[in-house]
């Protein structure tokens, strides 16, 4: 900042001018005053720590031999009432000796001036300590500025915090197969860990770690949580779930932040595991029985990079046997330096896994290795590790799928019709209409895959044969199947009169397996000489017939199936 | 919903991969990868990894692909299924007609 000395750089300062000596109190005052301050006086180290106290001056000028309490007694107390506020103290002094001089800045003077006094240096240095002077202020109104903005900050953390535990519930990450590691603030640092049972019984794990820290991250975590959990409970794989998570990202981030990702699906039933992963550094597929790692490299760009029509969900399947362990980590660990600044490392990771004895403990040995590497305790704040190990069925049983209670809790008993017109019922699907209604009865959403089945099997029945009248016998020969589809296509062109009805009678009990939901749908076709088809269905349990599954199917998903009357209307009792 | 048919390079194996929902409307893009290849391969594996679903008429699909393999004579195996998929084959039976991986 430009500064000459005519600029009036400062409001006028108050200066507290301390000497025993009359003359030399006066010299100086006509030199301050002519600066355009003002001046209090006082002739002894007493009366100055009094003046200050009482007049608070900007600058003290302090006589060094003064009777009473003298200039070093006088510094001590002025500096101790000052405490956090800078009054800058020049000792006037006639003393040469370097160890008085010296003392004087021990005790807490910040200068000297020497008789005899020359004006131009006194005046420089009022104008030199004014301006440090500001400078304190400033920074302190500074500091106490941002110590209001940490308090508040941390606040904001807080409760974000709860905002997005409400958003990523737990939901089963806290099973028995699974071990995690996340700092309670990992949000704020862009990763999380997130799992979630399927209605067919499938567990989905999700390590995410968001480029950039704070609140933009924890801005993106929030909608690929839900996104997550939300299509996990509904029953999609992870290959609709990806997609669907990139495509958020997308649309609701700037370019440069996006989320690195693992995603994998474990079925219990056929013991495998499959996995997408983009950006993240390896993760390993333990197979503590064979004492050997598979590595799941990043073959994909991260999340929220790419247009939906360019991002591909291409995954991976493995084979997991009982006990293996699918470990997922974020960068931290093999990025965590030493004191001389050389990372962990990809070659450590390994070796603790080739060193590991009882496959229960790899998850502690991993931090444990990694302080080691660092010795210290700070690292851990930034890495985020989940493990998965494959169980039977039964042990995971427990881990109740969490499902949010349906809106429908109280709705006891209720009856449902819907009808749609022929024309209608060609260009629109409504059994995800019908399913999502039926997804918030209580206790019904872990069967939406059964139920899913059981109406686009009645839908496409009604549809096709009652409504446009193909008759499915045509599917008898493989050129007939042909045939058959692109009758549907030709008729799908035609207008046609006619409709479709579903009508839905849901029972609620409190016993489990007493709750009855009755299907019933029904066609304006003429309906199909349903006894003589049936009597032959019998023996179809592996019938090699290229048509007719679909009611078989039903059969077995239901507690019975039946048609009425003239056979345009089927009627379906599901139990849960 | 794609449907993608790789041959092996002795052309004895054709590898048919089916992407998305497995319904009546893959019907001829499914009987195309089947019927238009240069030779006949003796092994046939259906890859539904990445299929979502499988209806009714899907299954009509699995059984003329089993027919245009010889039929009870085919080898077809039905890999990668998740656990929706095998649930509806292995309510079908389908275990006793193909190999299921």
């Amino acid at each position: 900042m430009p500064e000459n000395d005519d600029a009036p750089d400062a409001s006028p300062l108050k200066i507290l001018i301390a000497d025993d000596n009359k003359t030399d109190r006066l010299l100086l005052q006509t030199i301050v005053r002519k600066e355009g301050h003002s001046v209090v006086t006082a002739c002894d180290g007493l009366e100055a720590v009094k003046a200050f106290e009482e007049e608070e001056p900007d600058i003290i000028l302090l006589d060094v031999m003064m009777p009473n309490l003298d200039g070093y007694g006088a510094a001590q107390r002025i500096k101790q009432l000052a405490g956090e506020q800078l009054v800058p103290i020049i000792f006037l002094t006639s003393l040469q000796e370097p160890e008085e001089l010296a003392r004087g800045l021990d005790v807490g003077g910040d200068d000297f001036l020497s008789k005899p006094y020359k004006p131009v240096v006194l005046r420089a240095k009022i104008r030199a300590f004014d301006r440090m002077r500001r400078m304190h202020v400033t920074m302190q109104k500074q500091r106490d500025e941002i110590s209001v903005l940490n308090v508040h900050m941390r606040e904001e953390q807080t409760a974000a915090r709860v905002i997005f535990d409400n958003v990523a519930h737990p939901g089963c990450i806290n099973a028995p197969n699974i071990k995690h590691l996340l700092s309670p603030m990992s949000i704020f640092n862009g990763d999380i860990a997130l799992a979630a049972r399927t209605p067919a019984g499938d567990m989905h794990v999700m390590l995410g770690d968001f480029t950039g820290h704070g609140l933009p991250a924890a801005i993106g975590a929030m909608p690929a949580a839900e996104v997550f959990y939300q299509m996990s409970a509904e029953g999609f794989g992870i290959t609709d779930i990806l997609p669907a998570i990139n495509q958020k990202l997308k649309s609701i981030l700037p370019p440069s932040y996006f989320c690195c990702c693992c995603m994998a699906s474990l079925s219990f039933v056929s013991q495998r595991v499959e996995i997408w992963m983009g950006g993240l550094p390896d993760c390993y597929l333990w197979h503590p029985g064979y004492r050997k790692v598979e590595r799941i490299k990043s073959r994909h760009l991260p999340l929220g990079v790419l247009s939906s029509e360019r991002f591909k969900c291409d995954t991976e399947v493995h084979d997991m046997e009982l006990g293996a362990k699918l470990c997922l980590w974020s960068d931290g660990i093999v990025e965590a330096e030493n004191p001389d600044g050389e990372m962990f490392g990809d070659a450590r990771l390994f070796e603790v896994f080739e060193k590991n004895e009882d496959p229960d403990q790899l998850f502690d040995e991993i931090p444990r290795a990694v302080k080691a590497w660092i010795q210290g305790d700070e690292w851990g704040d930034d890495t985020t590790m989940l493990e998965v190990t494959m169980v039977s069925e039964q042990e995971v049983a427990e881990t109740e799928v969490s499902y949010q209670s349906g809106k429908l809790l109280n709705a006891r008993e209720w009856k449902f019709t819907y009808e749609l017109k022929a024309d209608t019922a060609k260009e629109f699907n409504p059994v995800a209409l019908l399913l999502r209604l039926l997804a918030e009865v209580p206790g019904l959403r872990p069967h939406q895959v059964s139920l899913h089945t059981v109406f686009t099997e009645f839908f496409s029945n009604a549809l096709e044969h009652g409504v446009m009248g193909l008759d499915s016998s045509l599917k008898a020969s493989p050129d007939g199947f042909a045939e058959y589809y692109a009758e549907r296509a030709r008729l799908l062109n035609e207008s046609i009169e006619g409709y479709v009805r579903f009508h839905l009678h849901c029972e609620m009990e409190e016993t489990v397996g007493a709750s009855r939901l009755v299907i019933r749908v029904e066609d304006s076709g003429p309906g199909f000489d349903w006894q003589s088809r049936m009597e032959k269905a019998e023996d179809s349990e592996i019938s090699r017939h290229y048509h007719g599954r679909g009611i078989p199917l039903l059969r077995k998903l239901c507690e019975s199936v039946n048609y009425i009357g003239a056979g345009n209307e089927v009627e379906a009792v599901y139990r849960w | 919903m794609t449907i993608t048919a790789t041959q092996s390079s002795d052309g004895s194996e054709l590898t048919i991969k089916i992407k998305g929902r497995f319904d009546f409307s893959a019907h001829q893009m499914f009987r195309d990868a089947y019927e238009k290849v240069d030779k006949d391969p003796g092994h046939y594996v259906v890859d539904m990894k990445e299929t979502t679903y499988l209806d009714s008429s899907a299954l009509g699909m699995l059984l003329l692909l089993r027919d245009h393999a010889g039929g009870d004579n085919a080898d077809i195996r039905i890999v990668n299924c998740n656990t929706d998929v095998r649930k509806i084959l292995t309510i079908s039976n389908f275990e006793q007609l193909f190999t299921i991986q």
